[in-house]
C-alpha cells in the first residue's frame, strides 16, 4: 500500500516536472509573484531555476533564516517546516526542496502586521536539501538543511 | 470540507493554527493534480499573509503562522484550490 502511493507520488512529479519545463521556459518576472499564484516559479524544474522564478537569483547570501525541520524524517509524505527570521520588512518567504521535480513548494507574500514566521508540512520525494529564503527589503537571504527521509516515506 | 483554526493573542501577536481538510493530489492520482494554491489569511478584513502552495504540500495542509493584533479580533482564513474549489471560515480570537 504504502509502496504503491510511493511509485504514483514520484510518476507524478517526473510527469509534472516535464510539463512545468515547458511552462516555465517562458520569461520569468518576480514581481509577478505578488499577484496571481505564480505557475511559471511552481513548475520550475531544478532549484536553481526554481530559486531563480522566485527571486530573480539561484545564488542568493545566507543569513538570518531559521529553517526548523527534521534531520530524518520517517515519512516523506509529512515533513513538518517551520520558517522564520529576524530580519526587518520581511515581505515574502518561500520553501524549495532541491531533489522534488518541482522544488518550489511554498511561498508566502506578507503584508502589514504579518511576522515572518510560517510553519507547514511538505512532501519529499527523496533525501534532500531544504532551502528556506526570505525577503527583506530587496533583498533576498537563505538557509539551507539537509532532510533525510527514510524508507516507507512518500519517494525513494 | 472544513478548516479548523484556533487563534489566540499573546502580548500583542496572535498565534494561528489551521488545519484544512483537502486531499492535495498529486499529478498521478485519480483526479489528480488537485490541490490548494492560495491559501488567505486575513485579520479584520485585511490581508496579512498570502500562502502559494504547490502540490507537494502535504494532505489536509496545516497552517501556523503568527500576526499582530488583539483577542476579540476576527481571523479569516480562505482557500481556493486549481479546480476553482474554495472555502473560508472566521473565527474570533481569544
Amino acid at each position: 500500500m504504502i509502496s504503491t502511493k510511493r511509485r504514483v507520488f514520484l510518476k507524478g512529479t517526473l510527469a509534472a516536472g516535464t510539463v512545468g519545463v515547458a511552462v516555465g521556459a517562458g520569461l520569468l518576472a518576480p514581481s509577478k509573484l505578488l499577484a496571481a499564484w505564480p505557475s511559471e516559479a511552481f513548475g520550475a524544474e531544478g532549484l536553481e531555476a526554481a530559486m531563480e522564478a522566485v527571486t530573480g537569483s539561484s545564488d542568493i547570501a545566507d543569513g538570518d533564516v531559521t529553517l526548523s525541520a527534521p534531520e530524518i524524517a520517517e515519512n516523506g509524505a509529512v515533513v513538518p517546516v517551520s520558517i522564520e527570521s529576524g530580519l526587518d520588512n520581511v515581505t515574502e518567504m518561500a520553501v524549495f526542496v532541491e531533489l522534488n521535480n518541482q522544488p518550489l513548494t511554498a511561498h508566502y507574500v506578507l503584508a502589514d502586521g504579518a511576522h515572518a514566521n510560517v510553519s507547514g508540512r511538505i512532501r519529499m520525494g527523496e533525501s534532500s536539501n531544504v532551502v528556506a529564503a526570505v525577503k527583506s527589503g530587496d533583498t533576498w537571504y537563505k538557509t539551507v538543511q539537509e532532510v533525510k527521509v527514510t524508507v516507507g516515506g512518500c519517494g525513494g | 470540507m472544513s478548516i479548523r483554526v484556533r487563534a489566540q493573542e499573546s502580548n500583542g501577536v496572535i498565534n494561528i493554527r489551521a488545519l484544512i481538510s483537502h486531499d492535495m493530489l498529486v499529478p498521478d492520482d485519480d483526479g489528480g493534480p488537485h490541490f490548494i494554491e492560495t491559501v488567505e489569511v486575513a485579520r479584520n478584513g485585511s490581508n496579512v499573509l498570502t500562502a502559494n502552495w504547490n502540490y507537494t504540500v502535504s494532505r489536509n495542509p496545516f497552517l501556523q503562522t503568527e500576526i499582530d493584533g488583539s483577542s476579540g479580533d476576527t481571523v479569516s482564513i480562505s482557500w481556493t484550490d486549481n479546480k476553482g474549489e474554495s472555502d473560508s471560515t472566521e473565527v474570533e480570537v481569544r
